[in-house]
């Protein structure tokens, strides 16, 4: 009667390490080691400042072409203007290949945040809000910092970063999560013309105090771009629902209940850091947002008539 | 038979949604739900009542289950939940210790 398997329900988290290296190889492009070295001389201490979520973090590197590459990487989300809530040197060495299996490390120690992962190693004081970055010149290992960085910041504020695609329609955002293949991709290409992509890959929460017009979220559009290949609009709404996809012979929506949505988001959270204290923050940020969001769960025929259900 | 004291792990966050206790283990990243019964047993690991009493007082009456049977289970239940950290059993009353951790 009170047997044990009805007693304890077990789920292993992804906590998504293999998410992160989703995007095939990263150093696949060759490039020239010397080109960029021959360029250091022109201009030492270039910048660039780029602001996701409302967090602009600074990036310095020796090597114009580098910022170049950054400053096309990441149109749209630039902000020349904003004061960084932290500051990267990055030094460029010389490209490594790296393999599936290589693993991010996330650690805090010695008063610092360390990230370490076969093409990249970070590391910043969060007392002094600087830090530096050793990688080769390409665009990936960078997104990879970046999204671990705003990761952290988000779990001492109640945010997200999460598996998922979000759009906004009417002034509302909507979020569709699901392992590979349930249909992020398709349901973003269908979305209507008036509709406006955040991401197709990581969707970006943070909680909206609304200037006391009671809790919610807000939904951020992200350039972590997934096989659209085509990075989100810099805009942001309030976070409306949550839809966990799947595709079907027709479509249906039913509501999800509070402790299996947090299951299933909680599958979806992007966390790395092998930190307790941190790590039962996001668990907290998951269990506040399904209790203030309403979440479905969305059966869907790949065609545009889904989103007549949505919004 | 000894008694069995039970008391919640310190590196856990656990929330109760829709009736089930969530828990997470901060450890490892590894999430339990915990039906009806697993939660009120969880919700008295105080370290202080025994199992026999926690089931004798909560679990007998209110799921209507034979007393016996329903120790049994629960003795499994908590040694399960034991085995993945999340959950202390000891013979003795079991004084709370204080979280650690530090600024980030």
């Amino acid at each position: 009667m009170v047997a044990e398997r009805q007693l304890l329900h077990i789920a292993t988290l992804g906590f998504l390490h293999a998410h992160d290296t989703a995007h095939g190889s990263p150093l696949a492009a060759p490039w020239e080691q010397g080109d960029v070295m021959g360029e250091l001389a022109a201009t030492v201490g270039q910048e660039v400042i780029i602001e996701i979520g409302g967090m602009p973090v600074q990036v310095r590197s020796e090597s114009p072409e580098f910022l170049r590459m950054l400053e096309d990487r990441y149109a749209g989300f630039l902000n020349p203007e904003a004061d960084p809530i932290f500051e990267f040197d990055i030094e460029l060495v010389a490209p490594r290949r790296i393999t599936e299996e290589d693993d991010v490390a996330v650690r805090f120690e010695s008063g610092r945040w360390l990230i370490e992962r076969g093409d990249l190693r970070a590391e910043w004081e969060p007392v002094s809000r600087c830090g530096r970055i050793l990688q080769s010149p390409n665009p990936y290992s960078l997104d990879a910092v970046l999204r671990i960085i705003h990761s952290l910041v988000l779990a001492r504020q109640g945010g997200l970063l999460v598996h998922a695609a979000s759009a906004v329609c009417s002034g509302k955002a909507y979020l569709f999560a699901g392992v590979s293949g349930a249909g992020k991709t398709t349901i973003s290409r269908l979305a209507p013309a008036d509709a406006t992509l955040l991401t197709d890959e990581i969707s970006y929460l943070r909680v909206d105090d609304g200037g006391g017009r009671g809790r919610g979220y807000l939904a951020y559009g992200t350039p972590f771009a997934g096989e659209l290949a085509k990075i989100g609009e810099n805009v942001q709404a309030p976070l409306a629902a949550v839809y966990f996809l799947q595709k079907g012979s027709e479509n249906t929506i039913e509501p999800v209940k509070s402790s299996e949505a947090a299951r299933m988001l909680l599958e979806n959270v992007l966390f790395f850091a092998h930190d307790p204290e941190l790590v039962g923050l996001v668990f907290e940020s998951a269990c506040k947002l399904v209790s203030c969001v309403p979440v479905y769960r969305l059966t869907f025929v790949p065609d545009e008539s889904v989103w007549e259900l949505i919004a | 038979m000894n008694p069995v004291y039970i008391a919640r792990a310190t590196e856990v966050a656990a929330r109760s949604l829709d009736g089930e206790m969530m828990i997470m283990s901060a450890k490892d990243s590894t999430l339990f739900t915990l039906n009806q019964v697993g939660t009120v047993i969880w919700q008295s690991a105080d370290g202080k009542t025994t199992l026999a009493e926690i089931v004798e007082q909560k679990i007998y009456p209110e799921f209507e289950v034979d007393s016996e049977a329903a120790l049994k289970d629960a003795e499994s239940f908590v040694n399960n939940l034991a085995s993945h950290g999340i959950l202390v059993i000891s013979s003795d009353p079991i004084i709370a210790r204080t979280a650690q951790g530090g600024p980030r």
